[in-house]
């Protein structure tokens, strides 16, 4: 008999299961921490541009965001298919961006304010004038650091 | 004295874990999101707007871009391709040249006196311009920008720019400055970086 050889009739013993829940707990936690929901729900159609030159946003809690497309189906039956602006949850005016970007402000801590920024997810066949327009009043409400949203470009 | 209180069974606690854990799993979204950054400049008053100083000619780089998505380099029909190479050799003119952009001696922490370039980048669209072109545009000013930027970091300090400290950082940035106006039909606003 070799001396390694064990009895073979001896049966593996179960592996005890009492640290699965920790496990799964731990990788609940690491899920849960890194979520982030989306908190509004899209009223128009977005795809991005691309583009190489991009930076991260990094802090959520800085960011705003200003969406401009063309409606989606179920609302181009009321508002057509010219291109809107939606701020929150709602369609929104040029005029409104002023009052937005301002509560916006308003909304965070005193010493955040002068590194928010404001996000620009426009769709990539949006005409210009409405673009120009929000920028116009962005300025106006001196939101002046923002971020034109786009998706990496794959190399040509 | 209560009666003993039977222990809780906790079999089931691995089956709830593993149901938060789909649930967390499927809603998640991992990506970062990302884009152009870009200032905007100060609100100006229409009025004030008259008496800013005309910029001499060869100090302005002039794109436009047209309803057509076209683009109008320097008068000249141009392709997006050239354009990140033409705002490049625009931003350093390296040999001097007269109808390339001036250059003004600047005391620059590092480097001592530099000749900083006084060129201006003018972009203008239509306002019937696609976005994507638009972005496209502006992609490519700012790449050549950095690109100079990073050549002149990797000559100097032998670091990409990322991997440089603040003061260095800001050292390059005054040489190689991301002067991109958009211009108004009236007047000229920096988009300053």
């Amino acid at each position: 008999m070799s001396k390694f050889r064990k009895d073979d009739k001896k049966d593996l013993p179960a592996i005890s299961t009492a640290s699965l829940p920790d496990v799964v707990f731990m990788l609940l936690f690491f899920f849960m921490a890194t979520t982030s929901m989306r908190e509004v729900s899209l009223k128009v159609h977005i795809s991005l541009p691309q583009a190489t030159e991009l930076s991260k946003l990094e802090k959520k809690s800085l960011v705003s965001y200003i969406y401009i497309g063309e409606p989606i189906a179920q609302y181009q039956k009321t508002f057509g298919k010219a291109s809107r602006i939606q701020l929150n949850d709602v369609f929104a005016n040029v005029e409104d961006i002023q009052e937005y970007a301002i509560a916006e402000r308003e909304a965070r801590a005193e010493e955040e304010r002068p590194f928010m920024i404001t996000s620009l997810k426009v769709d990539e066949n949006t005409k210009m004038g409405i673009v120009n327009d929000v920028k116009q009043e962005l300025r106006k409400a001196a939101a002046l650091h923002i971020n034109y949203s786009s998706r990496k470009k794959v190399e040509r | 004295m209560s009666r003993k209180v039977p222990e809780i069974p906790s079999a089931s606690l691995a089956d709830i874990a593993f149901l938060l854990l789909i649930f967390f799993l499927v809603t998640t979204t991992m990506d970062v999101d990302s884009g152009l950054e870009r200032r905007l400049p100060q609100w100006v008053d229409q009025k004030d707007l008259e008496e800013q100083p005309q910029i001499n000619e060869r100090n302005v780089f002039v794109v436009l871009v047209n309803r057509n998505n076209d683009l109008l380099v320097e008068n000249e029909y141009a392709n997006i391709d050239d354009l990140r190479e033409r705002a490049k050799e625009f931003m350093a003119n390296p040999t001097n040249s007269d109808d390339l952009p001036e250059k003004e001696p600047k005391e620059i922490p590092y480097f001592g006196e530099y000749m900083v370039t006084k060129g201006v980048i003018s972009l203008r669209n239509d306002l019937d311009t696609r976005y994507g072109t638009y972005l496209a545009v502006q992609n490519e000013l700012v790449g050549a920008i950095n690109e100079l930027r990073e050549e002149l970091a990797m000559q100097k300090f032998g670091k990409p720019m990322d991997k440089l400290d603040e003061d260095q950082r800001k050292a390059i940035q005054e040489i190689y400055p991301s002067r991109i106006s958009e211009a108004e039909p009236k007047g000229k606003n920096f988009e300053a970086n």
